[in-house]
């Protein structure tokens, strides 16, 4: 199957909208579950890893969930194309890496991606554009169920669901939430924000999860016991904890604007100069300008703008998604020049930011721009 | 400020155990501290902390590095390098050293959350065969024979069905 022609497109994809998405990009709840009989897959050999996909993949092709979901093993798969999916955040870098012996799932709303053999048998994932955690443990649940009558889980009664690493014990459950806090890491509030985060049990992480840097002012935030408690209690503290992060953000985004003003359109302004004249510009420099810009649409400074606007620009120009647009594979330097290419080219219908946003539209002046 | 043991020598050392909300400080003198084992805990706990005793915890209880998991052949050695377990099974293989572990990363040790479906029916199951089982002992007893009677076959019937679904189990 083509994943090209499978997945959503960019544009579609960034328009999809959820409660609370001027601050929450996304929601996830993922389960780790792993097959009686046979080792995990960081331990079992080739042979046996290619057994457990082929005793899995059919059970989860036959979900109803599942109806003409794209699904292939992961030796089948291109580079390029796994990098897509790592950057659409349906799979893993981990499982990027992997080949033979491991495959995904994914339904065509995207909306359901199940990785078989990473570092369980089976992570199967929920997605939700927005706050919508809750929905998304719902769905997984609901899914989980029907699959744990075709496969025969690793399950004890004293440890719950048994998974490779110990870390994810009992519920193997990780729900996170993808948050957009550039009004926080602004008013330099952002690191006690995430210490009081982690003394309450939850990890903060960057945009693409363990170990990576929160480029675009994205955090990922989610929990990390897994034993010891039911999901919902999960589930309900992580949103309480959210909502309290959503509000945070909002404050600090407002105190910006009120008492420093000049700072904030200062950063936009800019941002906006960057983004729309370079000639040469890389996607770490790209994702942090776009992420005020994003903020910059959110106030109010670009009347003509949608956010997902920007979202869209923030996945096409990733290294994956433009070497996609320009068909072939394009070295840093390459990738460096067409991404600028296509930021001018883009940005070139929107004026530039207007520096009161509280005050009447001005009407045609901020519009001439566009037909 | 006084050792809160001993009451005589000035403490010089001061912890701080937050569990929760519950913030429980202990001053203690040097001695005292010593025969409390203090200095000894407040390592391991670093240790935790930083992940650090980690794979050593699992490698003192569980009878040194000579322990090899029965199902899959997965050692200590391999648990420390990867920190990763081999099968479902290494969770018995090394249980005892793995309990320690789980507490310092848990909420509990227990599992209470989703059970599978047909391990919670055959829970239930056997629940209620418990209670009926009492039942019958106590028609038994005071010889009510009627009833004993109407809940051996209830019995009889709830023990076929329990075959049927650890067939499928």
């Amino acid at each position: 199957m083509d994943l090209d022609k499978f997945l959503i497109s960019v544009a579609d994809s960034a328009h999809r909208k959820g409660p609370q998405d001027h601050i929450v990009m996304s929601s996830r709840v993922r389960l780790a579950r792993n097959i009686k009989d046979g080792a995990f897959p960081g331990w079992a050999k080739k042979p046996e890893r290619v057994r457990v996909l082929e005793v899995i993949r059919p059970a989860i092709e036959q979900l109803p969930e599942m109806k003409e979901a794209f699904s292939d093993t992961m030796d089948n798969l291109t580079q390029l194309d796994k990098q897509i999916l790592v950057e659409r955040h349906l799979i893993s870098r981990e499982h990027a890496a992997r080949s033979a012996g491991s495959g995904v799932v994914i339904n065509p709303e995207e909306t359901f991606c199940v990785m078989i053999n990473e570092e369980d048998h089976l992570r199967m994932q929920s997605l939700r554009p927005g706050l919508q955690i809750r929905q998304a443990w719902q769905a997984i649940d609901k899914l989980d169920s029907d699959l744990e009558s075709r496969l025969s889980y690793a399950y004890s009664n004293q440890l719950g669901y048994l998974t490779a690493c110990p870390t994810n014990l009992g519920t193997g459950i990780r729900v996170s939430a993808m948050l957009h806090l550039p009004g926080l890491v602004l008013a330099e509030q952002i690191n006690p924000i995430i210490q009081s985060v982690n003394k309450l049990g939850l990890a903060v992480r960057g945009l693409y999860g363990e170990g990576t840097e929160a480029l675009g002012n994205v955090f990922q935030v989610s929990n990390q016991m897994t034993l010891g408690e039911p999901e919902t209690v999960i589930v309900e503290r992580l949103e309480k904890v959210l909502a309290q992060i959503i509000e945070h953000e909002e404050n600090a985004r407002a105190s910006l604007l009120e008492k420093k003003p000049k700072t904030i359109h200062n950063h936009i302004g800019r941002a906006y100069g960057v983004l729309a004249n370079a000639h040469v510009i890389s996607s770490k420099e790209t994702m942090n300008l776009l992420s005020l810009m994003r903020l910059g649409v959110e106030l109010g400074m670009f009347p003509t703008l949608h956010s997902s606007f920007v979202d869209e620009l923030f996945l096409l120009t990733q290294p994956a998604h433009l070497q996609k647009v320009y068909s072939g594979k394009l070295s840093a330097e390459e990738r460096d020049l067409l991404r600028a290419d296509m930021l001018r080219e883009r940005l070139k219908p929107v004026s530039r930011p207007i520096a009161k946003p509280s005050g009447p539209p001005s009407g045609g002046m901020d519009k001439a721009g566009k037909p | 400020m006084m050792c809160c043991v001993c009451k005589e020598k000035p403490a010089t050392v001061h912890l701080t155990d937050i569990k929760g909300d519950k913030v429980q400080k202990v001053d203690l003198c040097e001695e005292c501290a010593k025969t409390k084992g203090v200095n000894d805990s407040t390592f391991q706990l670093a240790d935790m902390l930083l992940g650090l005793g980690a794979s050593h915890e699992i490698e003192q209880s569980a009878g040194g590095a000579d322990v090899k998991c029965p199902a899959c052949g997965f050692t200590q050695v391999d648990f420390k390098k990867s920190g990763r377990l081999g099968c479902p099974e290494c969770y018995v293989t090394f249980a005892e050293g793995l309990e320690s572990l789980l507490k310092s990363m848990h909420k509990g040790t227990k599992h209470t959350g989703k059970v599978p479906n047909h391990l919670r029916q055959k829970r239930d199951l056997s629940e209620q065969l418990n209670a009926l089982n009492k039942k019958l002992a106590k028609a038994i007893a005071t010889e009510n024979f009627e009833q004993a009677a109407l809940l051996r076959d209830e019995i009889k019937q709830l023990n076929t069905k329990q075959a049927g679904t650890s067939v499928v189990a």
